[in-house]
C-alpha cells in the first residue's frame, strides 16, 4: 500500500501530450464497443428516470441522475483513466452496501416494524379507509370485481358509462367496455372475475374499498356486501389539518396524533392502527440492553456468540494443526490422498452440511443415537448443553480443513535448520514445537484466525440450519433459543423469517451492535498484522 | 527400519490420517447411502449401502422444483461471480498501476467497509428492494437480478485486496514494454495482465460463488416466490422445518454438493493459496 513508484507519475505526465493514444479520439473497435456499452447503460439509467418521475421515486431519480452523471463524465473525460476501472465496482459498492449499512443506521433510530410500516399521510389513509360505514340512501351501482395482476378493483356502471378504480387509484371513466344489460361484460385491461372467483377472495373483495375521487374524505368510495353490486361508503373518521387529529362523528372521540410514538391516540389511550414512522432516537438500543423482553435473551446471546467464535476457531485450530504436523513429514507417503480427502468437508456446502447432521444427530432416528449410541435416544438437539457441544461438533467438521491447509502452508515456509539447530542442541519432539515451530506458526496464522473469529461471529447458516436457534427459551417472548447467535436472533427479530411480528428498528439497531463487534475485531486484526509485518 | 522405529516415526501419522479421513468422509458416505436408499422417507436410514434403488432420484426430479431451484441457484452463483471477478480485478488494477489522488484513501475506505459484513444490513436490503421495486420492478424483491446486484455490491470490499498483492508481484516493467510496443491500456488489461493472474480469478470467482451458494439470509429477504428460490431456501423447505422430505434432500444434495467438489479439487491448489490470503470459511 506504499507508493514505492515515481515511475510510474512520470509515464503519466510524459504521455498527456501525445494524443495519439488517448481513447476518445481513437476509432478503434475498443472506442467502438465502449460507445455502444455506453449507450445501453445510458438507455437502462433513462428509463429507471422516467419510471422514478413517474412514480414520484425522487431519491431514486436523484440516484439515479447522480449516478449517470458521473459514470457519463468518467467514461467520456480523458483524466479518468484510474476511474474508468474502479467506477463499476464502486457503483454498486455505494448502492448496494455502504447505502444499507448507513440505511441500518438510520432504521436503527426509528420505530419501523410491525404497525408502523408507512409514513404519516399513507397511515392517515390507512385508518379512514379502513374505518367506513355504508351511507344510507345513496345511490346504488351495478359492479363487478375486476383484476389486473394482482391488483383487484371494482368496475361500476353510472350514466351507462363504465368506471374502473383501485384501492389506489379512484374511479376513472373506461372507453371500449362493454355492457350486457345491467352487467358489465368487458373492460379492456382488466379481467372480471366470476362469482366463485369473487367468493374465492371473499375477504380481500368486502375489505375492498374504492375512492371515488382524489378527495376520498369528502366523496367517499365505493365497496360492496355482494359483489354485484356498489355502495357509497365514507369514512367514520375525519382528519383535521390545524389540529392534526382524528374524530369520530359517531362517538365524538377525538384522537390526537402523537409524534413521539407514531400513533393517534384518544384521551384514555386507546390508538389506531396502523401508525407511521416515527425517529425515536436511541430507543432501540436502549430496548436491545433495557427491555425485559429482548435484554434478558440478548446478555445469553451475546455472551454464547463469543463463547461460540472462539470455542470454534481454537478447536478446528486445534485439530487442523496437529493433522497439519502428522502430515507434514517428506518420509510419509500418499499425502497428497490424505491432504485431498480432509478437503472435502470444506468443499461439501455449508447448508448442507448443517442439514445433514441435524439428520444424523435426531434423537430418535439419527445415526449417532441409534449406530454409534446403540439406540440412547441422547437429545443432541433439544438439550440446551448438548446443543451446544453439537454445535460446535459440527463446526469442528466444516472448519479443520481450513485450518488444516494455513497451517500446512505455514509450517511449509518454516525454515527446517531451525529444527535441527534445537534439536543438536539437545531440545525433544515437545520443546522443538513449543519453542520453535509454534511460536513460528502463531505469527503467520493469528490474523487468520482472528478473520475466522469475525466469521464465526456471524456464522448464521450453522445455527440457522442446524439447531434453527433452539432450543427456545422457556421464559422468552420473542423467538430466540440457546443456540442463537446474535446475527441468527436479529434475523428473527427481524420478523423476515416469519416466526416473529415485524421489528426492523431494533433489527437494525443489534446489527449495528454487530458491526460494532466485528468491526472491532478486524481493526484490531489489521493493526496487529501489520505490526507482525514490521516485525518479520 | 525396524517396524518399531517406522511405527514411531511414520507409521503412527498414517493411523492418525486413516482416522482423519474416515471423519472427513463419514457424512459424505452417509449422504450418497441415503440418496440410493429407497426407504430413505420420514427417517433416514442408517445400514449403509443395504439397499440400492434410484427411487428417490425419480421422486426428486417428478414431485419437486429441484431442477428450477439448482438452475436459479446456478445462475446466480455464476452471474455473481463473473462481476465479483470482474470488477474486483479492475479494482484492483487500478490501485496497483495508476497513481491518482485519492488513492490511498480510497484503499482505507474499502479496508473500512470491508469490515462491515452485507449480510448485517439485509433489512436495509430489504427496504432497499421494496423502493427500488415500485419503481423498477427488475430490480425490486423477488427478482434474482436483484439478489445478483445485491452480490456484486460486495465485490470490491471483499476481494479488491486479495488481488490487490497479486497484482502488486506483476512486475511494472511488462505494462512498460508492451506500452512501447504501442498497446493501449484496456490492450494491456485484458491481454497482458489478467492472463497472468488467472489463478487469483479463478480462486475469487470460486468463493464468490460458493458465498451466493450458501447464503441463506440475504436470498430469503430478496427472494420470496417458489419459483425464484435458490437450494438454500427450497432444502430449508425441505429438512428445516417440521417437514422432513430427507428422501429429496438426501439426492439433492447429492447433485448440488458433485460440481462444487470436482471445482474445489481441480483448484486445489489455487484455492489453498487464495485462503491462506485471507478469505474464511469455519
Amino acid at each position: 500500500m506504499t507508493d514505492v513508484s515515481p515511475r510510474t507519475d512520470e509515464r503519466v505526465k510524459q504521455k498527456e501530450p501525445r494524443k495519439v493514444f488517448s481513447q476518445a479520439t481513437n476509432w478503434g473497435p475498443g472506442f467502438l464497443t465502449k460507445l455502444i456499452l455506453m449507450a445501453a447503460v445510458n438507455a437502462l439509467g433513462l428509463y429507471v428516470l422516467v419510471n422514478a418521475y413517474t412514480a414520484g421515486s425522487w431519491v431514486v431519480f436523484g440516484g439515479m441522475a447522480l449516478i449517470l452523471v458521473a459514470v457519463d463524465y468518467v467514461y467520456f473525460s480523458k483524466k479518468t483513466l484510474a476511474l474508468k476501472y474502479l467506477t463499476p465496482g464502486l457503483v454498486f459498492l455505494l448502492v448496494f452496501q455502504i447505502f444499507v449499512i448507513l440505511y441500518t443506521g438510520y432504521v436503527a433510530l426509528t420505530n419501523y416494524g410491525a404497525g408502523h410500516m408507512v409514513n404519516k399521510s399513507q397511515a392517515i389513509d390507512a385508518i379512514l379507509m379502513q374505518n367506513t360505514r355504508r351511507v344510507e340512501g345513496t345511490a346504488q351501482y351495478p359492479l363487478a370485481v375486476v383484476r389486473n395482476g394482482s391488483d383487484l378493483g371494482f368496475a361500476i356502471i353510472e350514466n351507462d358509462e363504465v368506471f374502473v378504480g383501485t384501492a389506489d387509484q379512484p374511479l376513472e371513466a373506461v372507453d371500449g367496455a362493454t355492457i350486457d344489460g345491467t352487467r358489465i361484460a368487458e373492460v379492456p385491461g382488466w379481467e372480471i372475475l366470476s362469482m366463485g372467483e369473487v367468493t374465492e377472495n371473499q375477504t380481500d373483495v368486502l375489505a375492498l374499498r374504492v375512492p371515488i375521487s382524489d378527495d376520498y374524505e369528502a366523496d367517499g368510495a365505493i365497496g360492496t356486501q355482494t359483489g354485484t353490486t356498489g355502495f357509497v361508503f365514507r369514512s367514520v373518521l375525519t382528519y383535521d389539518d390545524s389540529s392534526d387529529a382524528l374524530t369520530n362523528e359517531e362517538t365524538g372521540t377525538v384522537y390526537t396524533a402523537n409524534g413521539s410514538t407514531g400513533q393517534f391516540e384518544s384521551a384514555d389511550g386507546e390508538t389506531l392502527n396502523p401508525g407511521w414512522r416515527v425517529f425515536v432516537g436511541l430507543d432501540n438500543f436502549k430496548d436491545a440492553f433495557g427491555d425485559g423482553r429482548y435484554a434478558g435473551p440478548f446478555v445469553k446471546v451475546l455472551v454464547w456468540t463469543f463463547a461460540f467464535a472462539f470455542l470454534s476457531v481454537a478447536t478446528t485450530f486445534l485439530l487442523g494443526m496437529v493433522l497439519a504436523m502428522t502430515m507434514n513429514d517428506e518420509r510419509m507417503r500418499g499425502r497428497k490422498f490424505y491432504r485431498t480427502i480432509m478437503l472435502m468437508p470444506y468443499a461439501f456446502p455449508a447448508f448442507m452440511t448443517a442439514f445433514l447432521f441435524a439428520g444424523l444427530l435426531n434423537t430418535k432416528y439419527g445415526f449417532f443415537n441409534e449406530v454409534l449410541f446403540g439406540g440412547a435416544a441422547i437429545p443432541w438437539l433439544q438439550d440446551p448443553w448438548l446443543a451446544k457441544l453439537s454445535v460446535l461438533f459440527v463446526n469442528l467438521w466444516m472448519g479443520f480443513p481450513y485450518m488444516f491447509l494455513i497451517c500446512t502452508g505455514a509450517l511449509q515456509s518454516i525454515p527446517s535448520d531451525m529444527n535441527e539447530a534445537a534439536r543438536i542442541d539437545g531440545a525433544n519432539g515437545f520443546k522443538v514445537w513449543r519453542y520453535i515451530t509454534m511460536p513460528q506458526l502463531m505469527i503467520q496464522v493469528t490474523p487468520l484466525l482472528i478473520s475466522s473469529f469475525a466469521f464465526n461471529f456471524n456464522n448464521f447458516n450453522l445455527i440457522y440450519m442446524l439447531t434453527n436457534g433452539g432450543p427456545r427459551f422457556e421464559d422468552s417472548s420473542v423467538p430466540v433459543g440457546s443456540t442463537d447467535i446474535l446475527i441468527s436472533m436479529v434475523y428473527q427479530i427481524s420478523g423476515l423469517s416469519g416466526e416473529a411480528s415485524r421489528n426492523f428498528g431494533l433489527a437494525s439497531a443489534m446489527s449495528i451492535i454487530i458491526f460494532i463487534i466485528v468491526g472491532a475485531v478486524s481493526a484490531y486484526s489489521f493493526k496487529r498484522s501489520r505490526s507482525m509485518e514490521g516485525a518479520q | 527400519m525396524a517396524f518399531g522405529r517406522w511405527f514411531k516415526e511414520i507409521g503412527f501419522r498414517h493411523v492418525i490420517g486413516v482416522i482423519a479421513v474416515i471423519y472427513s468422509v463419514f457424512p459424505i458416505l452417509f449422504i450418497i447411502s441415503a440418496a440410493f436408499d429407497p426407504r430413505t422417507g420420514l427417517t433416514l436410514s442408517n445400514d449403509l449401502f443395504s439397499q440400492f434403488s434410484l427411487e428417490n432420484f425419480t421422486s426428486l426430479f417428478n414431485d419437486t422444483m429441484f431442477w428450477r431451484w439448482f438452475a436459479n441457484t446456478l445462475e446466480i452463483g455464476i452471474f455473481s461471480a463473473l462481476g465479483t471477478v470482474l470488477m474486483g480485478a479492475a479494482a484492483a488494477y487500478a490501485f496497483s498501476r495508476y497513481r491518482f489522488s485519492g488513492r490511498k484513501q480510497g484503499l482505507l475506505v474499502l479496508m473500512v467497509v470491508q469490515m462491515f459484513p452485507q449480510l448485517l444490513a439485509f433489512v436495509a436490503v430489504f427496504l432497499l428492494l421494496m423502493t427500488l421495486g415500485d419503481v423498477v420492478p427488475a430490480l425490486g424483491l423477488n427478482s434474482k437480478m436483484a439478489l445478483i446486484c445485491v452480490y456484486w455490491g460486495g465485490a470490491l470490499g471483499a476481494n479488491t485486496f486479495l488481488m490487490y498483492g497479486t497484482f502488486n508481484s506483476i512486475p511494472l516493467e511488462l505494462d512498460e514494454a508492451a506500452k512501447l510496443d504501442g498497446a493501449s491500456h484496456s490492450q494491456i488489461y485484458w491481454t497482458i495482465i489478467l492472463p497472468l493472474v488467472t489463478p487469483i480469478l479463478a480462486v475469487v470467482g470460486l468463493l464468490a460463488f460458493i458465498g451466493a451458494f450458501n447464503d441463506f439470509v440475504l436470498a430469503n429477504t430478496v427472494l420470496s416466490g417458489r419459483a425464484n428460490w435458490t437450494l438454500a431456501i427450497g432444502m430449508n423447505q425441505w429438512v428445516g422445518g417440521n417437514e422432513r422430505s430427507w428422501e429429496w434432500f438426501a439426492p439433492g444434495a447429492l447433485i448440488a454438493a458433485v460440481p462444487i467438489l470436482l471445482v474445489f479439487l481441480f483448484l486445489q491448489r489455487y484455492i489453498v493459496a487464495g485462503l491462506t490470503g485471507g478469505s474464511v470459511k469455519g
